[in-house]
């Protein structure tokens, strides 16, 4: 069976017609005065789903979780939770936590009375208090801090407090704003994978807010990406990066090639692209392929296309150009190719011997190949 | 730092601190002034502090003081805590310019304006000056100063702890208890000190608003002067100079050894 990359596990309710969500944003506007940060959303999240909004500063996505969380009410629509309309609760009477992006510890307690915050709140006996606290504490490996106060914390031990204290309470749904954004990189790596256990441990629902497509891509079972107040694509991280449904995802999620054209021709299996500088480009039909005359964009990605200094000999789609640019990563190269119609492509070959005969450089003739199900035609 | 000595810098920092302290000095010298005369040196002496505290006078004016200071400062610090959490939180009501304005106008109205403004209130709803008066000015000029002193650390307060207490399940009224109350309470009690120092030196707008029987300490040593400066006037004022001065020096000792342990603490956990 043909799929789109790697397969993360055997979860899907999104294409279960039959599976009830989870929460529901129906027809959610929200405005701050002029500006409409939120424009007529609709989303669904499912049960036990790891599910990231994925946008750049400003594209609503944050203003989406505090309308969740209850600071924030809609200017209009309806947010559902677990089918119970959630509008007018206050946030102290809704059955999700937040982990703040700037982890909102309080100062003036320890990590013990941190997490045992919510639970007090609660109600609930000193005993069992005591007993979900140390629970927690190990939970995120900080048994031996649990006297100390937030001051007195690295930035990782930190971020794993607020984390403890917001699942504490075993909320419904956790909601998380970015996470690990004041992490270093490395820290950063480790901590998404340990969030990801967490979410299976705890069989909790995962609401996530980032600007990092990585973060997104690693964790999330389905993403949402949206920008100015409005959702442009919810799929699978493979979905969003392989089938990406407009330029915007395209370009926002990793980098692509563009080359605009119209469709030349179309058969039962293959349509003709011409590109706008003369490029003839074959790629196979996938799903509602636009029209004869059409104007579109082709994108692909850079790994994708393979380079060679000469003419494949079995490629439906070969461009020759000159090597413009070549870095090397390390793991990968990436070239800059400018074809003879003067178009730029990037490509990027993966690096799996460590000495390459004759490579490619600087004013080369160059060859740039790609099957004709490496791309997506996308309507312009 | 390369702090050299240079001639220059000597001779700035003599000249300053003679022009800021010589006056401080040469009274408290004079408090231990055998003479009865208060320039001439006649001989060591605690004598003054001895009658001191045989007159009662004095002794009155100085109980008067510490109580309209307390109840004053308290009063101001809840009032002036409550105008600084609206003018942060809510930025949006009408009004909200003049109401800063109004609140804040006080800081730099001249007391003799404040005093007699208050004066003539008094009098035009036949209130009798004394003690309660006093008191009520007092509150009415220092708590300005406390709302400026709340209001620069709530500026910078983060609303997101306040949000994560009620997410996680706390209402507003225990938020505020729990969690802003403890937090900015190092301000309130900078601005509660602030406001009884206040009111412990003020003399302009006791002066007005007070009556026979509420003489505070600044009046009564004002109004001993004018009669001719005797020593016992140098050794009270001696003692004001001391609990000032040891009251700031405890404060700023307590905060400097804080921000240590808070700096050593991070450098702490930045290693391990």
């Amino acid at each position: 069976m043909k799929s789109l990359g790697s397969i993360r596990r055997d979860f899907a309710p999104w294409n279960d017609p039959n599976a009830k969500p989870y929460i529901q944003f129906d027809n959610v506007t929200k405005k701050f005065g002029d500006f409409t940060a939120v424009n007529n959303l609709s989303l669904t999240i499912f049960e036990r789903e790891f599910f990231a909004l994925l946008g750049a500063s400003g594209c609503g996505k944050s203003t989406l979780l505090r309308m969740l969380a209850g600071f924030e009410e809609p200017t209009s629509g309806r947010i559902l939770l677990d089918g119970q309309d959630l509008r007018g609760i206050p946030p102290y009477r809704r059955p999700v936590n937040m982990m703040f992006q700037s982890y909102a510890l309080f100062p003036h307690m320890t990590v013990e009375k941190n997490i045992a915050f919510g639970l007090k709140q609660e109600g609930m006996p000193k005993p069992d208090i005591e007993k979900r606290v140390a629970e927690m504490l190990k939970l995120v490996k900080l048994e031996q801090f649990a006297k100390r106060k937030p001051h007195q914390l690295s930035g990782g031990q930190r971020q794993r407090v607020a984390l403890a204290r917001s699942v504490a309470k075993r909320p419904k749904v956790l909601l998380l704003d970015e996470p690990l954004g004041a992490l270093d990189k490395k820290l950063r790596e480790e901590t998404q994978f340990e969030l990801m256990d967490l979410q299976q441990e705890l069989g909790l629902t995962f609401v996530v807010v980032t600007h990092d497509q990585e973060e997104a891509m690693t964790m999330a079972d389905r993403i949402a990406i949206m920008d100015k107040g409005e959702v442009m694509q919810v799929a699978t991280p493979a979905e969003v990066y392989e089938a990406p449904a407009s330029r915007f995802v395209a370009h926002f999620v990793g980098n692509v090639n563009m080359f605009e054209g119209k469709v030349a021709e179309r058969s039962d299996k293959t349509t003709r692209i011409t590109g706008a500088t003369g490029a003839e480009i074959v790629v196979d039909n996938t799903g509602n392929a636009p029209a004869t005359g059409a104007d579109i964009v082709f994108a692909i990605r850079p790994e994708k296309i393979k380079v060679s200094s000469r003419k494949p000999a079995d490629s439906v789609n070969a461009l020759e150009g000159e090597v413009y640019d070549v870095a090397y990563l390390g793991d990968m190269t990436v070239y800059h190719i400018r074809l003879d119609d003067g178009q730029m492509v990037r490509a990027s070959a993966l690096n799996a011997a460590r000495v390459t005969e004759d490579p490619l450089t600087w004013n080369d003739r160059a060859w740039v190949s790609f099957r004709p199900d490496a791309g997506v035609v996308l309507a312009r | 730092m390369n702090a050299t000595w240079s001639r220059f810098n000597v001779t700035s920092i003599v000249l300053g601190f003679a022009f800021l302290y010589l006056p401080i000095v040469l009274l408290i010298v004079f408090s231990f002034n055998e003479s009865k005369l208060v320039t001439v040196w006649g001989g060591f002496s605690v004598k003054w502090y001895v009658s001191l505290f045989h007159n009662q006078g004095l002794m009155d004016a100085t109980w008067v003081t510490a109580r309209v200071g307390v109840i004053s400062a308290t009063v101001a610090t809840v009032l002036g805590t409550l105008a600084a959490l609206t003018l942060t939180r809510y930025t949006r009501f009408r009004g909200r310019v003049l109401f800063s304005g109004m609140v804040f106008a006080p800081l730099v109205m001249p007391e003799v304006i404040t005093g007699l403004s208050l004066l003539l209130l008094f009098v035009a709803v036949g209130l009798d000056r004394g003690f309660f008066t006093v008191t009520l000015a007092h509150i009415t000029l220092t708590m300005c100063f406390v709302a400026v002193v709340v209001q620069s650390r709530l500026v910078s307060f983060d609303r997101s702890l306040e949000e994560a207490a009620m997410d996680l399940g706390a209402t507003p009224v225990k938020t505020f208890l729990q969690i802003t109350l403890p937090v900015i309470l190092p301000a309130i009690v900078s601005g509660w000190m602030l406001a009884f120092t206040l009111s412990l030196d003020d003399l302009v707008i006791a002066s007005f608003t007070s009556g026979p029987g509420a003489t505070t300490l600044p009046m009564k040593i004002y109004s001993q002067v004018r009669l001719g400066v005797t020593p016992e006037i140098n050794a009270a004022c001696t003692i004001l100079i001391a609990v000032v001065a040891v009251g700031v020096i405890i404060a700023s000792l307590a905060n400097k050894r804080r921000e240590a342990q808070r700096q050593l603490d991070e450098q702490a956990a930045q290693r391990g």
